[in-house]
């Protein structure tokens, strides 16, 4: 019995010197990006080319989940707000619950699913391969090339793609309400732009800053950790995903409590 | 597809006794394993040096502390006269571009072509070439390794040979004066492995490099060699040329000629 304890008492202090091991790895893995972002030289060629990838190649799967998600909540909200006559209300409250939190996190989860991995499982291959290593020994910085493009790149890409998703998202409520009723476009966008103001933008603005950030840095880090061997690039696209998908639950949760305090 | 290329029988290359790579009682440990066990050995200027071992030895793992990928615990690794374990990374890097490292698997770029891969290292550290001169130079570089016509195919279009011949290219365009190569003819057939082999020696030949070839083929240390060194239990075993070794006394020493 008291050999069972004792393993099981050996197990969690292995899992939790692991996990404080990890954590000091990826706070030092962000730090040493904040430290690089600012030294030249700058590697802006293959930012571009991570924007594009990361923002462009995006588009088709954000228009589609974004026009989805407006039409969506449209429908299953409207038989809720009719029982209480408040049907006027669906553009306001489909193009709030947009703004404020659907199509950030909506979005955010879906690039974490795209982004994260592909990014994972990119430098998870590259190291696996020693294309890493064979940057390092021509003296040309990895870190700089890959992961603070990559980094910069989700983290002015994913805000743009949640505006985008907000306004598909619109769109789809437009259709969603047109379905039942007969609203016509200027009326419906009147009533959107009538109630939001700047204190629904702002907040919701910034943290999807925050989510593109993490989505970057957690691929990152995962890719650019990867062990060796093949099985562990699918391992370190499957660990960013899911990483960085609970992280998107985290911030939003802090930023909501921030929100709260503040506007 | 692999490019027979013409080569001429090796003149001898000017060696000198003066050590370009000098390590001293270097050890590395992961975890419990202990990898390296006081390994001392140099590499004189304009040498051939092949060091053979059985796999799990360390081989692979002392070299790549010689550019500074693997941080050795406790040593000395003088390159060019200074001990890389005592330098920062800046300094590093001044002797890294010095330094030509051919992976096993070459580490080609995968997103980039043939010109792309060579472009991109030399772009970095020459940045006053003109797109032209850059240009030709890596049109020269692809022909010292016979391989002009792949300049615009990717690496996954590449055979094993041209892979090793690309990835030769690459680091001979930044003009290396040190070589290292691990198992520059692993998983080639016998035919490109020799040409592997004549292109190492033509390499020395032309450019005057030092190098040390890592590797499990005998052919190739035969070919290759200048001096040979074997590591055993993370130590240097034996010493010697491949004459001096193929006739040694110890039976293991013996036993990688058979």
């Amino acid at each position: 019995m008291n050999s069972i304890v004792a393993a099981k008492k050996e197990s969690i202090i292995t899992y939790l010197k692991e996990t404080f091991n990890d954590v000091g790895k990826i706070t030092l893995f962000t730090m040493r990006f904040f430290k690089e972002v600012v030294k030249p030289p700058y590697e802006i060629k293959e930012f571009i080319k991570q924007c594009y990838v990361i923002g462009y190649k995006s588009l088709p799967l954000v228009t589609i989940t974004g026009f989805i998600m407006g039409l969506v909540l449209t429908l299953q909200s409207r038989p809720t707000l009719a029982k209480f006559g408040a049907e006027s209300w669906l553009p306001s409250m489909v193009a709030l619950s947009l703004i404020r939190e659907i199509a950030p996190v909506i979005t955010a989860l879906i690039c974490a699913g795209k982004v994260s991995s592909g990014i994972g499982a990119e430098l998870g291959s590259m190291k696996v391969t020693e294309q890493i290593d064979a940057m390092e020994v021509s003296a040309i910085n990895p870190y700089k090339y890959l992961v603070v493009t990559r980094i910069l790149a989700t983290t002015l890409m994913i805000p743009l793609l949640v505006f985008y998703a907000d306004g598909i998202g619109i769109i789809g409520g437009y259709v969603g309400i047109n379905i039942h009723s007969d609203v016509n476009m200027y009326r419906y966008l009147s009533q959107v732009l009538e109630s939001i103001t700047f204190l629904d933008i702002f907040p919701a603005t910034m943290k999807t800053f925050f989510f593109g950030f993490f989505i970057g840095m957690i691929g990152c880090y995962k890719g650019f950790n990867a062990a060796n061997g093949t099985e562990s690039v699918g391992k370190a696209a499957n660990s960013a995903v899911v990483t960085a998908s609970l992280t998107i639950f985290i911030i939003d949760m802090l930023a909501v409590q921030i929100t709260d305090l503040f506007f | 597809m692999t490019q027979e290329i013409t080569t001429t029988a090796p003149t001898p290359v000017s060696k000198t006794n003066d050590p370009i790579i000098e390590i001293k009682k270097l050890y590395k440990s992961f975890g419990s394993n202990e990898v390296l066990k006081g390994v001392t050995f140099s590499v004189n200027k304009g040498e051939n040096l092949v060091v053979l071992g059985k796999s799990g030895s360390g081989k692979s793992i002392t070299i790549k502390c010689i550019v500074g990928l693997i941080i050795a615990d406790e040593g000395e690794i003088n390159v060019f006269g200074t001990d890389i374990t005592k330098i920062d990374t800046n300094e590093l890097n001044e002797i890294r571009v010095r330094i030509g490292f051919l992976f096993q698997n070459a580490a080609l770029y995968d997103s980039m072509s043939v010109r792309e891969n060579l472009g991109f290292t030399l772009k970095r550290h020459a940045k006053d070439l003109s797109a032209e001169e850059l240009e030709n130079q890596i049109k020269d570089v692809l022909e010292s390794v016979g391989l002009s016509e792949a300049i615009d195919q990717m690496p996954s279009e590449l055979s094993g040979g041209m892979r090793k011949r690309i990835g030769l290219a690459r680091t001979l365009i930044l003009k290396p004066e040190i070589i290292l190569y691990d198992e520059p003819t692993t998983g080639l057939d016998t035919i490109t492995s020799r040409e592997i082999s004549e292109l190492l020696l033509e390499i020395q030949k032309k450019h005057k490099t030092s190098s040390i070839i890592i590797t499990h083929d005998m052919a190739c240390a035969k070919h290759t060699a200048d001096r040979l060194v074997i590591l055993k239990d993370g130590i240097i075993h034996a010493e010697g040329t491949y004459e001096e070794l193929e006739k040694s006394e110890d039976e293991w020493v013996r036993s990688f000629f058979l």
